[in-house]
C-alpha cells in the first residue's frame, strides 16, 4: 500500500477538561484534496492546527511522510497554512509578504523575485508586487495568503475555512481557483469548512466530523448518496430521515408501506433509519404511489419546486421536483429502490457520535 | 437635539481650553519675548546659550533620553510577556505594575529618597550585611532611577496595547512560514507595535525632559535640570520673563520630538498628546 503523506494516530485533545478530539485516526494520501467537514465545535479546526503544529495533542502522534513530527514546531514543518482571516503582514508590501518565507530560508534574490512573479501569476494578481495589503479586497487578500504559502513549495497545504469571509459569488469563483491550483501544483490540500456544498464541489475525499469523531470518510458521491448514519445524511444536503423496519433483504417497511430497496444484511424485522433525498421522492397519482399523502406546502425555488407532502401518520416529506403539486391535493409517493439508503439505528446519543469510528 | 443647543453644550469646554490652555500659552509667549518693562526682546530666549542654562538643558536631554531608553528596554519584554499570557491571566502582573500609579507621584519619589539616602533604608540594610554602601543619592543615576520608576508604566501600557491588537494568526502565519521565535519578534511584533513604541517614547521622554521634582528630591541641589532652572526663575528668582523664555525653548524641543515621531504614529495609538 502507498505510504500516506500525513498520518494522524490516536490523536486526543481536550481544552479545560472538554474533549475536542478523541482517539482520532486519519490518513491522507499524497496529491489529494481532503476536506474536513463538520459543524462548528466538531474538532475540524483543532485537527488542522495539530497538523500545522499550532496545537500539541494530549495524546497520539502526527506522522508526516513516515517521520514523527508531533513535537516539531510549525517553523520546522514542511507544510504551510492559509488562515481564515488571511493573516497577512500589514506592515509589508504584497511582494514582501510573499517573500517572507523565502527570505527566512535565505534564498537568493533572483530566485525570490522569480517566485513572487510566478505566485502572483498563479493567483491572477500579476503586477500587484508593490501594493499595500490594506488596498486589497477580501478575495484578493486571500489569494495573496495562498500565494505566500505556496511559494515555499510545501508538500501539504492546510486551509482553515479560507473562503469563510467572502461573499457567495466570490466564494464560488475561488472554489474553482483552488481546484485549478491544486491540479497545477500537484500538492496535497487539507481543507477545513462547515459548508457542505464547498466540500462536495472541491474534494477528492470528504471527512465528515462531529463531536471530535470522524463520522464518515469517502468521496463526495459516497458521502452524499450513501451516508452511513443520520448525522451525515442530515448534515450533507437535505434529506428525509424516516424510521423503518427492514422486513428482509431488499425490502423495507416505512409507515406500513413496503418499499423495494437494494440494501442487504440488516437481518429480518430490524428497526432502521431510512434516508431518502428530497429530489428522489417521486410524486405520482395517488393510486400509483407506495404511500399517499396531501401536499401541505409549496415554494418555487427557481430550479425546482420545494413541497411538503404529509402522509397520514403525520410525517412531512420534503420533496424537490420540477413538477408541481398544488397545496391540498392528494398525491402518491414512490421511490426508486436505488435511492433508498438504509442505516442502522443508533442505540443511544453517544453511539450516534461514535458510530463509524470503531 | 438641534444644532444651536449642541453648540452651547461645547461652550464649557471651549471656555476651559481658552482659560487654561490658550491664555497661559499666550502669556508665556508674551513674557518670553518681553523684558520687565514690557519691551520686546529676545534676551530671555537667547539666555539658553549661557553656560549654566546650556549645561542644564544638555543634562536634561541626556538623562531623559537615557531613562526613555531604559524604560523601552524594560517595558518591551514585559509587554511581550503580558501579550503572551493574555490579559486574563496577565492582569495580576498588570495590576502590580499599575498599583504604584495610584499613589501620589511626589510620595513615591520621596520614598525613593528615603530608600537611597546615605543613612537610608538600603544602606542600613547593606551595612547590616557588612556590604559596601551605595552612594547614588544626589547623582544623575538616582534621577534616572526616579524617572524610570515613575514613567515605566507609561511605556508599558501603549506598547502592550499595540501588541495585544496583533492577531494571533499573524504570528502563527510567520511561524508557519519558517520564522523562529526571535524572527517573529524582530520581523513581525516589533514592526507592528511601532505606534505603541512611539507613544511610549513620547509619554516618557516629554515628562522626563520637563521634570523638576525628581531632580530636586533625588538629585539634591547640586544637579540642576532645565526644569529646575525654569522653576527657580518663577519662584525664587521672580524673573517670569526669563522663565518663560526658557520654557519656550523647552517647548520647541518637545514639538521637534513630536514632529519626528508623528509620522510613525498613524493610528494615534494611545497618544496622550
Amino acid at each position: 500500500m502507498e505510504q500516506p503523506l500525513i498520518d494522524l494516530v490516536d490523536i486526543s485533545k481536550s481544552y479545560d477538561g472538554t474533549a475536542v478530539l478523541d482517539e482520532l485516526n486519519l490518513s491522507v494520501k499524497e496529491n489529494t484534496f481532503v476536506t474536513l467537514l463538520g459543524p462548528s465545535g466538531c474538532g475540524k479546526t483543532t485537527t488542522l492546527r495539530i497538523i500545522g503544529g499550532f496545537e500539541k495533542p494530549d495524546k497520539g502522534r502526527v506522522v508526516f511522510d513516515g517521520q514523527d513530527i508531533t513535537s516539531l514546531p510549525p517553523n520546522k514543518r514542511q507544510l504551510n497554512t492559509v488562515f481564515q482571516k488571511y493573516a497577512l503582514f500589514t506592515h509589508m508590501t504584497i511582494a514582501e509578504n510573499i517573500a517572507f518565507g523565502l527570505k527566512i530560508k535565505n534564498k537568493p534574490k533572483t530566485y525570490i523575485d522569480d517566485k513572487i512573479r510566478y505566485a502572483l501569476k498563479l493567483v491572477n494578481l500579476d503586477g500587484y508586487e508593490n501594493r499595500s495589503v490594506t488596498s486589497l479586497s477580501g478575495g484578493q487578500q486571500q489569494r495573496i495568503a495562498i500565494a505566500r504559502a505556496i511559494v515555499n513549495e510545501p508538500r501539504l497545504l492546510l486551509l482553515d475555512e479560507p473562503l469563510g469571509a467572502l461573499d457567495l459569488k466570490l466564494r464560488q469563483d475561488m472554489q474553482y481557483e483552488l481546484i485549478r491550483l491544486k491540479n497545477e501544483l500537484g500538492i496535497t490540500f487539507i481543507y477545513v469548512t462547515h459548508d457542505q456544498e464547498e466540500a462536495l464541489t472541491m474534494s477528492d475525499t470528504i471527512v465528515v466530523m462531529n463531536q471530535g469523531y470522524i463520522q464518515q470518510m469517502g468521496t463526495p458521491e459516497q458521502i452524499y448518496n450513501e451516508p452511513e448514519n443520520a448525522f451525515v445524511a442530515d448534515f450533507i444536503g437535505e434529506s428525509n430521515i424516516v424510521p423503518g423496519i427492514m422486513i428482509q433483504d431488499e425490502l423495507v417497511e416505512i409507515f406500513g408501506a413496503r418499499f423495494a430497496c437494494v440494501d442487504k444484511g440488516f437481518g429480518n424485522n430490524t428497526p432502521v433509519d431510512v434516508v431518502i433525498r428530497p429530489e428522489d421522492v417521486e410524486l405520482v397519482r395517488p393510486e400509483e404511489g407506495t404511500l399517499t399523502g396531501v401536499c401541505t406546502h409549496l415554494i418555487f425555488k427557481g430550479v425546482h419546486y420545494e413541497m411538503e407532502v404529509t402522509t397520514p401518520d403525520g410525517f412531512e416529506w420534503l420533496v424537490h421536483s420540477t413538477g408541481m403539486c398544488p397545496v391540498g391535493q392528494q398525491v402518491g409517493i414512490r421511490v426508486d429502490p436505488f435511492n433508498i439508503q438504509i442505516m442502522n439505528k443508533p442505540a443511544s446519543e453517544d453511539e450516534e457520535a461514535v458510530g463509524v469510528n470503531e | 437635539m438641534n444644532r444651536s443647543l449642541n453648540k452651547y453644550l461645547a461652550a464649557p469646554y471651549i471656555v476651559w481650553m481658552i482659560g487654561f490652555t490658550v491664555i497661559p500659552l499666550a502669556m508665556i509667549a508674551f513674557y518670553g519675548f518681553t523684558d520687565r518693562e514690557g519691551h520686546f526682546t529676545l534676551a530671555n530666549v537667547t539666555a539658553i546659550a549661557t553656560p549654566e542654562h546650556a549645561k542644564a538643558l544638555f543634562l536634561s536631554l541626556v538623562l531623559s533620553l537615557a531613562s526613555t531608553v531604559i524604560c523601552l528596554l524594560l517595558a518591551y519584554p514585559l509587554a511581550l510577556i503580558l501579550r503572551e499570557r493574555g490579559m486574563g491571566k496577565g492582569s495580576f502582573i498588570v495590576f502590580i505594575f499599575i498599583l504604584p500609579m495610584w499613589m501620589n507621584f511626589l510620595l513615591r519619589t520621596m520614598a525613593w529618597q528615603t530608600l537611597l539616602e546615605k543613612n537610608g533604608v538600603i544602606n542600613g540594610f547593606l551595612t547590616f550585611l557588612h556590604l559596601p554602601n551605595l552612594a547614588i543619592i544626589n547623582t544623575p543615576a538616582a534621577i534616572i532611577l526616579g524617572m524610570v520608576y515613575n514613567f515605566l508604566p507609561f511605556m508599558v501600557l501603549p506598547i502592550y496595547n499595540a501588541l495585544a491588537k496583533i492577531d494571533d494568526n499573524v504570528i502563527n502565519a510567520a511561524r508557519d512560514l519558517g520564522a523562529n521565535n526571535l524572527q517573529v519578534i524582530t520581523k513581525i511584533l516589533i514592526p507592528l507595535s511601532v505606534p505603541g513604541i512611539i507613544s511610549g517614547i513620547n509619554m516618557v521622554f516629554v515628562p522626563a525632559l520637563t521634570t523638576f521634582v525628581i531632580s530636586t528630591l533625588l538629585g539634591g541641589s547640586k544637579i540642576l535640570l532645565i526644569g529646575n532652572i525654569i522653576e527657580q526663575e518663577f519662584t525664587k528668582g521672580s524673573n517670569w520673563n526669563l522663565g518663560s523664555g526658557l520654557s519656550l525653548i523647552l517647548m520647541a524641543f518637545i514639538l521637534v520630538n513630536m514632529a519626528l515621531t508623528a509620522k510613525y504614529d498613524k493610528d494615534g495609538e494611545g497618544n496622550a498628546f
